[in-house]
């Protein structure tokens, strides 16, 4: 479960201060998805950064599971991140010298987990690429580079999954294989899904929409989807 | 991530930039073949010198005089089984130079050489041997008689390659009949060994030498003292000295000086040590070079490399895993280099052999510790200059690495 109370972030520059979160209060319950939309600059992309331990709030409480984030050491950080968090980006970053296998693999080698190879195929046979385990993501769609991306973000068996634009880069019919996987994903795991996107057709997959402006949360509402 | 994975992963990051891998190596690879091919000029010569200062006989004291006479007496003092158990035994030596003058049907031929005068036990000490002839013996020394054995070179520059046995020559204006010849000593740098002519040590003194006493007593220049075992070459010092201290009453300060070879070798391998380590660290400057140049690739790679950071970051390496993998790549680039830079010396060494040592007495010597050595410092290397970008690296903020283009 994840629980903001109060969350702030200021960015410095130079002698400014810039408010990019001002008091966000926010309860995700596990198996929740959540599209949280939004303009540029209104802060969605901070709060994704807070919400996946890659920063920290400047100040308010943040737990995660019932661990509160606040002050935790770097390598901490990146424990949880490996454990409990799955990233999926709108550019999916992923290791062109590596093969879909070996990408997926990454978060089980630094988990230091035994017979990662053998999880890493069947997490892509799960995103429906058990015949593209040797592929390099040069040698794939953006659509199956994406499922790579899910799978990695999946393998680790994390508690939450954060979506950074998923479909920003992709066709609308990949899209909409993409959209349809993290529903599924979250029907049949219970995986919280959060997505952040300024699509419409996206944001009505989920059953619960945020609206951020200013650094603030505007509106929150069940729209009962799914 | 286990050492394992992470050497994997590092090992793929220096193979997928094979060029650039290979030119980042050549400043290590260049550093460390001069580094080798330098050292095994040095320990070659070493080497060398070594064992010529060897063939002389590391076994042998030489007592010389400091402020007083050595008198053949005293020569024959040491040989004492009592009071001087570890002397084998003693050669007296007298040396002079002299004008040689041969005069037969091809008309005279001179010769300026080392005259010395010895007795028997010369031969077994200095370890000579004889070509032709025979050696100078008991009863040449007693009967003080004219006869001479030539070294090798000279009995060539006296009679032309025909048999000297039995033909008369002067020496400072004395006849003395030739009674055998000497086998070549050959190379080194102490090849004029084959130009001297050896007399009996009675002969030198009384007949050739300028100053000779009234007394009689017969003094000498050496005395070369054999020692049977090298593991007692301080005794024999400490008996001969003894002996010599009784014989000329001397209760305060030595009138003789004793000499040991391997003082001298000591010496001489302290010396060339310093010159093969200076050598040494000058082709290590070239190591330095090309750890900067490693260092400078690396940081290049860091930069290039900074969303892979941002990635591995978000999905949850922690600092030293990031750390661990720059520093192992840094440390294959420097490692790689120096077994290629091994390679390189050792066939470098060899070349040498073939082509500008190949007239020499000297071979190049790429001896295991320095092999070593040079693997181990190129190592260190890829550690001391890689771990400046992998702490950059490391420090990388996850959310700026991800959003660098």
């Amino acid at each position: 479960m994840i629980e903001l109370a109060n969350v702030t972030k200021t960015y410095r520059m130079g002698e400014v201060e810039i408010g990019a979160l001002r008091g966000v209060n926010l309860t995700v319950e596990d198996g929740e998805m959540v599209a949280v939309m939004g303009a540029s600059g209104s802060g969605k992309s901070t709060l994704m950064n807070i919400l996946g331990c890659l920063d920290v709030p400047t100040s308010g409480q943040y737990s995660l599971d019932g661990v509160s984030i606040g002050r935790l050491s770097d390598s901490r950080l990146a424990a949880i991140r490996n454990r409990k968090i799955g990233f999926v980006f709108q550019s999916y970053n992923l290791l062109s010298r590596l093969t879909a296998e070996s990408n997926v693999e990454l978060p089980l080698l630094y988990a230091r987990k035994g017979g990662s190879a053998r999880l890493a195929r069947e997490t892509l046979g799960r995103v429906g690429l058990a015949d593209r385990t040797g592929h390099r993501p040069t040698e794939m769609s953006g659509g199956q580079q994406q499922r790579v991306a899910i799978a990695r973000a999946l393998v680790n068996e994390p508690s939450i999954l954060l979506a950074d634009e998923p479909t920003g880069n992709l066709d609308s019919r990949s899209s909409l294989e993409i959209i349809e996987l993290l529903k599924e994903l979250n029907r049949t795991s219970g995986i919280t899904i959060i997505i952040v996107t300024h699509e419409e057709d996206i944001a009505r997959f989920a059953e619960r929409r945020i609206v951020m402006r200013d650094g603030e949360v505007v509106n929150d509402e069940k729209t009962g989807a799914g | 991530m286990s050492p394992q994975r992470t050497l994997l992963s590092a090992l793929q990051s220096v193979g997928a930039n094979k060029l650039r891998s290979l030119l980042t190596l050549l400043g290590i690879v260049i550093g460390v073949a001069a580094v080798i091919s330098l050292m095994s000029i040095g320990r070659g010569v070493q080497e060398s010198v070594t064992s010529f200062i060897q063939e002389l006989g590391t076994n042998i004291l030489f007592i010389s005089p400091s402020g007083g006479p050595l008198t053949l007496d005293d020569a024959y003092a040491l040989v004492d089984p009592v009071l001087a158990p570890s002397v084998d035994q003693v050669a007296p030596e007298i040396n002079s130079f002299g004008d040689v003058i041969t005069i037969d049907d091809f008309g005279a031929r001179s010769l300026s050489a080392e005259i010395t005068g010895v007795t028997p036990e010369y031969r077994d000490v200095r370890d000579y041997k004889v070509a032709a002839g025979s050696f100078i013996s008991i009863p040449h020394v007693s009967a003080v008689s004219d006869v001479a054995v030539l070294g090798s070179q000279a009995a060539v520059d006296l009679f032309l390659g025909r048999n000297p046995i039995g033909q008369t020559i002067t020496i400072n204006g004395r006849k003395m009949t030739v009674i055998g010849v000497l086998e070549s000593r050959g190379g080194g740098a102490f090849g004029f060994e084959d130009n001297s002519v050896l007399i009996p040590i009675t002969t030198a003194y009384r007949r050739i030498s300028a100053d000779r006493s009234v007394e009689g007593t017969v003094t000498v220049d050496t005395i070369s003292v054999l020692v049977g075992n090298v593991d007692n070459m301080e005794r024999a010092e400490d008996e001969v000295s003894r002996i010599l201290r009784l014989r000329h009453r001397i209760t305060d300060e030595d009138d003789f000086e004793v000499r040991n070879q391997q003082q001298a070798l000591e010496a001489f391998q302290d010396t060339t040590q310093a010159f093969v380590l200076f050598l040494g660290s000058i082709a290590g400057i070239s190591l330095i070079v090309g750890g900067i140049g490693i260092m400078n690739i690396m940081l290049v790679s860091v930069t290039e490399r900074t969303r892979e950071i941002g990635i591995r970051k978000a999905v949850g390496a922690r600092r030293w895993d990031i750390l661990s993998q720059f520093v192992l790549e840094a440390i294959l680039l420097s490692l790689g280099g120096g077994i290629i830079g091994v390679l390189l010396g050792m066939l470098v060494a060899q070349g040498m052999n073939v082509t500008l040592l190949a007239q020499e007495d000297i071979r190049t010597v790429v001896s295991t510790d320095i092999t070593i050595l040079a693997l181990a410092v190129s190592m260190l290397i890829g550690l001391v200059f890689g771990i400046y970008p992998a702490m950059r690296a490391a420090a990388l903020h996850p959310i700026e690495a991800l959003r660098y283009e």
